[in-house]
């Protein structure tokens, strides 16, 4: 073999073994396959042999060309994979256990309730409704079968206003709207009204832990031709269990409210104690929920329906208590406090 | 209201029942039973009637005796005592050793150096009065050795109503009437009431009595002479400690004792007082002193009874001092009246003064009771004061009675309310334990309502579903379904754009939603220096700080945000809440709808926490509206509000709110170092603005081209006046112009804006857009805004 060849192999081997990174290969690549590189001028110098040497030259330089060019990828190869690794090892590892930037935003509690209850409704086809705060006498009393001095107006603390208009003490002050917003629709193409309505109530009361001035209660009524007890207790049941996320059990007793007749007091199993019996259901098993009914023949005839023709139930859910009772919230005054530190912390929970 | 179930049983026979079992049954079918319920007696036991035989003064104490009793065991026990009435052959309760008292067991005991085997009791340790002057001294006929529970009635079970539950049912004030309702519950007979026949009296005089106003409905009165007994049985008194009521003498008590039997309230005058009674008002106002000794202010609404002109008790609420019984009464004219319920609920609350009788005659009680009550009062009477003696024949004056109420339904009316089935004998049964008259034609029913409940409480048939219901039992109902057919349900715009805009502010802006109060707190505004507005005011609030109605939500905002500012460095807030603008010209409130936010910052600057809630407004009406809010720059007609920075806030030509930020004197009071804004936005005007179609505008398939301007944008001009420049040259191929970048110096605010054009059908030239951007710069120009 050519000695100039020899010396060309041994030099390469050389260059290659001390070759560190990519830049240094390609200077070692350009030094000896480059268009002025020494392997390259051995092929070129060829052109001056006889035919004999240019045939065992030729086929020499060009195996050290392939030997030099396969030496070199193997080494940018082992490079590159010499990079990645770098890269890999260079990588910080990144502590996921160090606190969260968890900012985010918050609805008030009723507010998630509210939509809890609405969505469970709408679901069984009722529409919600929205009314004014600010109602008058007829809407909360009169419309109400509670005529003036009726010893209920006694239970009712109720914020009167400069105008003559009051603050209403309960959404039961929507029903006369109500069924007569949608009164005509049931006589004539005998759609059944179903509605709910949640809104806020007011009672001048002193507060405390357990007692608001500014609470928020959802009314919901249903007539039809053919409405009974048996409804009512079905459909509070459905909606508790829902709202609770297990089988509530309900029971009625009697109760005393005059736009219904019968009216009920709803009472659930204790969602502590499940019926056993424990402090926070004073050991009864019972929790007292909601009043409701069988709307008062009189409230509906002055919603222009006829009760002979027409009856239904009615109920008031305090979305305040069920909101208190859902997350544990045992101040009712931080409802309204405005505070974040308490406030902040309710998520969506749909 | 306490209920013994022992004065129950005078009057139902409820033996071989659970009595817990029932009261629960009570509790669902008739008034609320209060969860505690107490065995009284259940905690004494080895008390047994002991004679004492001989007293012997303590040689060292003054107050203790040493004392042998016979305890009917056939030996004299030895016993230390210290009660300051023993006597020899007194008898009295006795504890013997092995006894126990409540928590107390009764052992031997050294006591002052001599030892005792068993106590002497007073009622109170007995827990049947809470007298403890001294031990008891049995008068009653009985051996020694006797269980005390034998002689008395210590043992009972006692509930409590709530008294809520009983607005609307007068009958159910007495133990008669609950009594009633457990025969009907439990299925057993409601016995009478023992009866004095008042007619023997009837050739007797008549007392001078007169009804001279219409709120009293009923007098009835009889004169009774020679009472000699003045304590009580001691049964009586203890049903009357058991249900609450302290003893007094033996005619208040009798009275009380009437009240807690029949639910009739009675009251004793010594007939010296009242010899000509009259029942009216006054027409000038006057002060009056009741029994207990306080003077109260009586007007001309309030029923007073007289005698002649002189008052002598307030009707239906309490007698007076003068009147009253007193040690040298020898004859005693007795009241039972009824009056009218309101009337006397308005007198209860003008004079601040409630009482077991008001409670009662606020629930219109039944008429007919009058003459029951007296006849059942002369009959205890006699039984326990055998020498009393009725000098009057009943003097009743009938003004008002109500009318018999009649219903007829069918049985479809009950089937078409409980959608379960409930036989018509079970209805019959049901009504007629409960005392209505029923008569039953093939499924027609007819009820006469019974008196005590024909007042008020019964009136229309939906009525007596009520009563055959809760008899029958909710627990026995079925829990269904409605048949009702189904239809579409339309929601509520505005209630879908309230949830919206909720979701978006909570979830995209990490705002916090809170609760306010409609009234505006004049206390924390004016900490704030912010004067509450003018409005209408609420007449009866106990607390003068929340008077007025607020007329925006802001400045309860800004109240918040000072409860709130060491929460964190930077946080916003929203409400969606109610505010009054006045009157309308109907003279009803303008009631109206507003979602107010504010922001607070310490880290972020004036300029970026503005613009940061206009984004937010922003993209509210891009998403909801798929619309484009504008400004227009007004003025501040509040003091708490700057200025500077305020503009109204418009989707198309509808006003839709404002965007502003306190005036510097508030927000020092707020934070020195933060800066706020806010935005009030009317639901209302924001659900009628206009909502546009979404526009789909297909991607070009050719390359969009890009040109970038510097401009110097002299003092106080808008981008807005910037955008005229362009828009006016309306060309489709600009498809947006952003401001890219800004460079602020005090002298010079300088933008960079970047101009996109792209076509639908072709590359775009440069030399075509060059001609557009030509023209927008000469339009700038010519406004004032040079290239940089």
């Amino acid at each position: 073999m050519n000695e100039k060849i020899i010396a060309l192999q041994n030099e390469i081997n050389d260059k290659l073994s001390s070759v560190n990174d990519l830049t240094e290969l390609d200077a070692v690549r350009v030094a000896y396959l480059g268009k002025k590189g020494s392997i390259t001028a051995l092929l070129k110098g060829m052109k001056d042999l006889s035919v004999e040497e240019k045939k065992t030259f030729g086929a020499e330089v060009n195996a050290l060309k392939e030997e030099a060019t396969s030496l070199i990828e193997t080494k940018l190869n082992e490079l590159k994979e010499k990079e990645i690794l770098a890269e890999i090892n260079s990588m910080p590892l990144i502590d996921v256990t160090a606190p969260a930037n968890d900012e985010r935003g918050s609805y008030h509690p009723i507010t998630l309730v509210q939509r809890q209850c609405e969505a469970i409704f709408k679901s069984m086809g009722f529409t919600v409704e929205d009314y004014p705060e600010v109602v008058t006498d007829y809407e909360c009393f009169e419309a109400l079968n509670i005529p003036k001095h009726h010893p209920a107006r006694d239970m009712q603390d109720t914020y009167y206003l400069s105008n003559g208009q009051l603050l209403k003490t309960h959404t039961s002050a929507a029903q006369n709207a109500i069924l007569k917003k949608y009164g005509k629709n049931l006589m004539e193409n005998g759609v059944p009204i179903k509605a709910i309505f949640p809104g806020r109530c007011f009672r001048n009361e002193a507060t405390d832990a357990c007692h608001e001035n500014t609470f928020f209660q959802m009314e919901g009524i249903m007539v039809d031709k053919a409405i009974n007890i048996s409804n009512l207790i079905y459909f509070m049941k459905s909606m508790l269990s829902e709202v609770f996320q297990k089988d509530i059990k309900v029971r009625l007793r009697p109760g005393f409210f005059p736009f219904v007749e019968p009216g009920f007091e709803l009472d659930i199993s204790c969602l502590i104690c499940g019926g056993e019996g424990c402090p926070s259901c004073k050991h009864s098993g019972w929790l007292e929920l909601c009043p409701c009914g069988m709307i008062h023949p009189n409230v509906l005839k002055d919603g222009g329906i006829d009760p002979e023709q027409y009856i239904g139930f009615a109920f008031g859910l305090g979305l305040t208590r069920l909101a208190m009772m859902k997350y544990g919230v045992k101040d009712i005054r931080n409802l309204n406090s405005g505070s974040l530190k308490a406030l902040s912390q309710f998520t969506d929970d749909e | 209201m306490f209920l013994s179930m022992n004065w129950i049983q005078d009057f139902v026979d409820l033996q071989g029942l659970d009595k817990l079992e029932l009261i629960h049954k009570l509790s669902l079918s008739t008034a609320e039973v209060e969860n505690e319920i107490f065995f009284k007696g259940s905690d004494i036991s080895g008390v047994v009637v002991a004679e004492i035989k001989s007293v012997e003064n303590h040689p060292e104490s003054k107050k203790l005796h040493l004392l042998k009793v016979d305890a009917g065991d056939g030996k004299l026990t030895d016993v230390v005592c210290g009660a300051p009435n023993v006597r020899v052959g007194m008898k009295t309760a006795f504890a013997k050793v092995g006894a126990k008292l409540g928590e107390i067991e009764i052992a031997p005991r050294p006591l002052a150096g001599f030892e005792s085997f068993g106590m002497c009791c007073s009622e109170a340790e007995i827990g049947i009065s809470d007298d403890h002057s001294g031990i008891m001294d049995i008068t009653e006929d009985v051996a020694v050795g006797t269980d005390i529970k034998d002689v008395y009635a210590i043992d009972d079970i006692i509930f409590e109503i709530d008294n809520k539950s009983l607005t609307n049912r007068p009958d159910l004030w007495s133990h008669y009437g609950f009594a009633r309702e457990f025969a009907a519950l439990a299925n057993r007979e409601l016995k009478p009431l023992e009866l004095e026949d008042l007619t023997a009296y009837d050739n007797l005089k008549k007392i001078d009595m007169k009804i001279e106003d219409n709120l009293c409905q009923r007098y009835s009165c009889m004169q009774v002479e020679n009472i000699t007994r003045n304590v009580s049985p001691v049964n009586m008194r203890i049903r009357l400690f058991y249900c609450g009521m302290r003893g007094i003498n033996f005619l208040a008590d009798l009275t009380n004792y009437l009240m807690l039997e029949v639910g009739q309230p009675m009251h004793a005058f010594d007939s010296r007082k009242v010899e000509k009674i009259r029942v009216k008002r006054f027409a000038e106002p006057f002060k009056f002193q009741t029994l207990d000794g306080v003077e109260r202010n009586i007007d001309e609404n309030t029923l007073m009874i007289c005698n002649s002109d002189t008052p002598v008790a307030i009707a239906g609420i309490m007698g007076g001092l003068d009147s009253e019984i007193v040690d040298d009464t020898t004859t005693l004219t007795l009241e039972s009246a009824t009056f009218d319920a309101v009337s006397i609920r308005k007198s209860t609350v003008r004079l601040a003064h409630r009482t077991d009788s008001s409670i009662r005659y606020e629930k219109c009680l039944d008429p007919e009771m009058t003459t029951l009550a007296i006849a059942r009062f002369i009959n205890l009477l006699k039984k326990f004061d055998g020498g009393a003696t009725v000098v009057s024949a009943l003097t009743d004056e009938y003004a008002y009675k109500y009318d018999t109420v009649k219903l007829s339904f069918d049985k479809a009316y009950v089937d078409r309310y409980t959608g379960i089935e409930i036989s018509n004998d079970a209805i019959v049964k049901t009504l007629t334990d409960l005392g209505f008259e029923v008569t039953l034609e093939n499924d027609n029913f007819t009820v006469v309502v019974p008196s005590w409940r024909a007042t008020k409480d019964v009136t229309i048939k939906a009525d007596i579903i009520e009563e055959i219901t809760r008899i029958y039992g909710y627990d026995n109902f079925a829990v269904s379904t409605t048949l009702a057919p189904l239809y579409p349900v339309r929601a509520e715009v505005m209630k879908t754009n309230e949830n919206r805009l909720k979701d978006l502010l909570v979830k995209k802006y990490n705002l916090h939603e809170l609760h306010s109060y409609i009234w505006a707190y004049t206390d924390e505004l004016k900490a704030l220096g912010i004067e509450v507005e003018d409005n209408v005011k609420l007449l009866n609030a106990t607390n003068p700080n929340i008077e007025t109605i607020r007329t925006s939500i802001i400045p309860t905002q800004l109240c918040q945000i000072k409860v709130n500012t060491g929460y964190s460095a930077d946080f916003g807030i929203f409400e969606i809440g109610k505010v009054i603008k006045g009157l309308k010209d109907n003279g009803l409130c303008n009631e109206q709808k507003k979602l107010c936010i504010t922001l607070f910052s310490k880290t972020k600057d004036i300029k970026t926490l503005y613009l940061e809630l206009r984004d937010m407004l922003s993209v509210a009406v891009s998403d909801i509206k798929h619309n484009a809010l504008s400004f227009k720059a007004t003025e501040a007609d509040k003091a708490y509000i700057h200025p500077v920075n305020l503009n109204k806030v418009y989707i198309g030509e509808t006003e839709i709110g404002v965007m502003g930020m306190p005036h510097p004197s508030v927000l020092k009071k707020i934070d020195k170092k933060a800066n706020v804004v806010f935005a009030e936005i009317d639901m209302n005007a924001f659900t009628d603005a206009d909502v546009k179609a979404i526009v789909y505008d297909e991607p070009s398939k050719f390359p969009a081209m890009t040109y970038d301007i510097s401009v110097e944008v002299p003092t106080g001009m808008l981008f807005e006046n910037l955008k005229n420049c362009w828009i006016n040259e309306g060309t489709e191929l600009l498809k947006s112009a952003k401001i890219v970048d800004t460079y602020d110096t005090d002298e010079v605010h300088s933008i960079t804006i970047r101009f996109e054009f792209s076509s639908n059908e072709r590359t775009l030239s440069s030399a075509e857009i060059q001609e557009i951007m030509d023209k927008v710069i000469a339009n700038l120009n010519a406004i004032g805004v040079n290239l940089r």
